[in-house]
């Protein structure tokens, strides 16, 4: 009876799953079917599932009138610097929040995450301006600081929870085999906490990926990433759901394919803490 | 020819070849996604064809997001884009702010005078033309052929509010999901203030008086909202307060409007028979009046203006005025027929008997004609702007008031109550800017 209950339970948790799951893609099925239906096709009232004709004509069109390659390689820049270069700021803080924490610690990491409280439209102008100053509009480099910025806090806190895992008396080990603190980060630390690192990676990536208040207020020609790309598609005079559809496939292909092969990382890395 | 003579030459083409690449200017274009414009980015590469020496960059924003960038940029100085595409609404406040380049002195072929004269006085400021036109808009009444002529009726020329009204009652057919009159419902200065300021001015009504004193709850005001309240409420369609452009224009495409008051760039989405279901069944009017002399429709015009901060203004006057130019429209004619050459513009377009045979030809020019920027109401106003006032205060207060509008369409407040908040929200933004 108990079995009969189990298995009857674990039907109806896996249907469940398979429900939000579902529910939580469809926006996403949704705009990749559009983008092969034709502009009157994308509208039609009731919607068309699957029953239509399928074009790729959206994507001819787009490909014809955007350079991707170049709005794809700055996406690859952004996000891949912003997100290397925030671990290396965020490693040694957490390290140090985790294993030699000072009385004022956790006000720091509140204080830290509080700023992102703050709506990022209330520093654009200070930024802006900082941007012309600094000869940092339109320029990949100016991107990849402001994102590391913006997604520190979210860095050093998962690395700071990851680490709190890690026991110190294993780094206290090393130290007295003799390790000195770079040895003691690089060899001892960060391979232990591989697993989370990777997670922080992978989800800073998609972080900074989507961003699309920076991306499209500090870039013009140059710099643009997939986000301004996505942005050139969307019209309020003209029905283009389809050729937009189309570009939001393309822009967000290579992340839902980088989702789908480190899902295993990601997961794991996510459940780090609680799996211990 | 030895290994060294083969170097030095190699380097010497080398150096011409860069000296080259350097001589080029580059010209960034900021602009909006809409057909027009698209062509015109397709079409560029017979520009640079002609002008080696300029190399074109695009940005292509949607058209809020693009209003919001250029804004900061011309603002903060930062020169990010050689020629920027406008509207109506900004010329006049950043021409005033010298934020712009003149561009009086285009070439004498360009011909000014060629420039229907409502779009260009409003793109003017104390005589200095700040931007350049590429397509110029009004609105009209589109409306179904065949529903009309299955009521009965026959919809007059120049229309007035009252003949709107029997014709949507008329047409009318909830059961079949056909609704009498299709209006824009969504809150924002460009959407349902757009149509409402115009509508209003039909009725006598304006947004301040002499004095700059708000009259939002005067009774102008009060008897356009309430006509258009009835009209949304007994012919229009469910959900109304989140219909924009597009979701009009998809209602329409799918036939399920009778009636459509909206730009007039919309006449070449609903009678092209790729998109539309009731593409051979559309007819046009002008914007409905109410007897007073002035007709419900607005005024804009798509232009490229050059911030003063740019560094390469003679590239960017000559890219220009290249794109509104006779040449370009005939360019267009060329290669995808008259039907999509950028209209509203230029008074020697609608003297072509080539583009006379362009169905909603007649009607854009007649309703750009009907519009007087600088004379928007029956009243006299101390601002310019047909479905705005030119003031950089408008849009945050437009906005505010689309929304107690919008609310009021979808039941959760009176159409009083909305004017009310309207008016008392107008007349402190004023304040606290010191008008």
């Amino acid at each position: 009876m108990a079995r009969a209950v189990t298995q009857q339970r674990k039907i109806i948790n896996t249907a469940a799953a398979w429900g939000v799951g579902l529910l939580i893609f469809f926006p996403i099925l949704w705009t990749i079917l559009t983008s092969f239906k034709t502009e009157a096709q994308a509208i039609s009232d009731p919607p068309v599932f699957l029953a239509f004709d399928w074009t790729l004509e959206n994507y001819s069109v787009v490909m014809e009138r955007s350079d991707y390659m170049r709005f794809l390689w700055n996406s690859v820049i952004i996000a891949g610097g912003s997100t290397l270069l925030g671990i290396i700021v965020a490693v040694p803080a957490a390290w140090s929040m985790a294993f030699v924490p000072s009385k004022r610690t956790k006000d720091i990491l509140l204080w830290m995450l509080s700023t992102k409280m703050l709506p990022a439209v209330g520093v654009l102008y200070p930024i802006y301006l900082l941007f012309i100053n600094l000869g940092l509009l339109d320029t990949r480099t100016g991107l990849v600081i402001v994102l590391m910025l913006m997604n520190l806090p979210i860095i050093v806190w998962m690395l700071y929870t990851y680490f709190k895992e890690i026991p110190g008396e294993i780094l206290e080990a090393a130290r007295m085999d003799g390790a000195a603190l770079k040895e003691e980060i690089l060899y001892v630390l960060t391979p232990m906490a591989v697993p989370g690192i990777a997670s922080t990676v992978l989800l800073n990536f998609i972080l900074a990926w989507n961003e699309a208040f920076w991306t499209l207020n500090l870039t013009a020609a140059k710099a643009a990433p997939l986000t301004a790309f996505i942005a050139s598609y969307s019209s309020p005079e003209g029905l283009f759901y389809a050729k937009l559809s189309a570009a939001s496939t393309m822009a967000i292909a290579p992340i839902l394919i980088l989702g789908w092969f480190s899902q295993k990382q990601l997961v794991s890395g996510l459940t780090f803490g609680a799996v211990k | 020819m030895s290994l060294h003579k083969s170097l030095a030459a190699a380097t010497a083409m080398t150096l011409v070849m860069s000296g080259a690449v350097h001589a080029q200017t580059t010209v960034t274009i900021a602009t909006v996604n809409n057909g027009d414009m698209v062509r015109m980015q397709g079409l560029s590469d017979e520009f640079t064809a002609a002008h080696p020496d300029i190399q074109l960059e695009w940005v292509t924003l949607e058209e809020n997001v693009l209003r919001q960038r250029v804004t900061q940029d011309i603002a903060a100085k930062g020169g990010q884009f050689d020629v920027m595409t406008i509207g109506t609404y900004e010329v006049p406040i950043w021409g005033a702010q010298d934020w712009l380049v003149s561009l009086n002195d285009l070439p004498a072929e360009w011909d000014a005078d060629d420039i229907l004269p409502a779009i260009r006085n409003g793109l003017t400021v104390d005589g200095e033309l700040y931007a350049a036109p590429f397509y110029g808009e009004s609105s009209m009444v589109m409306y179904r052929k065949d529903l009309m002529e299955n009521a009965g009726l026959e919809m007059p020329e120049a229309p007035t509010w009252e003949n709107i009204k029997e014709a949507a009652a008329a047409m009318t057919d909830k059961e079949n999901e056909i609704y009498g009159v299709c209006l824009r419902g969504k809150a924002g200065w460009g959407e349902n203030m757009a149509f409402l300021t115009a509508m209003a001015n039909s009725f006598g009504a304006r947004w301040f008086d002499e004095e700059w004193k708000p009259e939002l709850n005067g009774e102008e005001w009060a008897t356009a909202v309430n006509f258009y309240m009835d009209l949304m409420n007994n012919y229009g369609p469910p959900g109304a307060s989140t219909n924009g452009f597009n979701e009009n224009l998809s209602l329409f495409q799918q036939g399920k409007c009778g009636m459509w008051i909206d730009a007039t760039v919309a006449a070449s989405f609903v009678t092209n028979p790729n998109d539309s279901t009731v593409a051979d069944k559309v007819g046009f009017a002008l914007a409905p009046d109410n007897g007073l002399g002035k007709r419900g429709n607005w005024l804009w015009a798509w232009s490229l203006a050059i911030p003063a901060g740019s560094d390469a203004t003679d590239a960017a006057k000559t890219f220009v005025a290249w794109a509104t130019s006779k040449e370009y429209t005939e360019l267009v004619a060329s290669k995808e027929g008259w039907a999509n050459v950028p209209p509203g513009t230029r008074t020697s377009l609608y003297e072509n008997p080539e583009y006379s045979k362009v169905p909603f030809a007649a009607m854009t020019l007649g309703s750009i004609n009907a519009a007087d920027p600088t004379a928007p109401s029956v009243k006299p106003v101390p601002y310019t702007g047909v479905q705005f006032v030119a003031i950089p205060e408008f849009a945050g207060i437009a906005t505010q008031v689309g929304q107690e509008i919008s609310a009021a369409l979808a039941g959760q407040q009176s159409v009083e109550e909305a004017l009310d908040k309207a008016q008392a929200l107008t007349a402190d933004e004023m304040e606290a800017a010191g008008y």
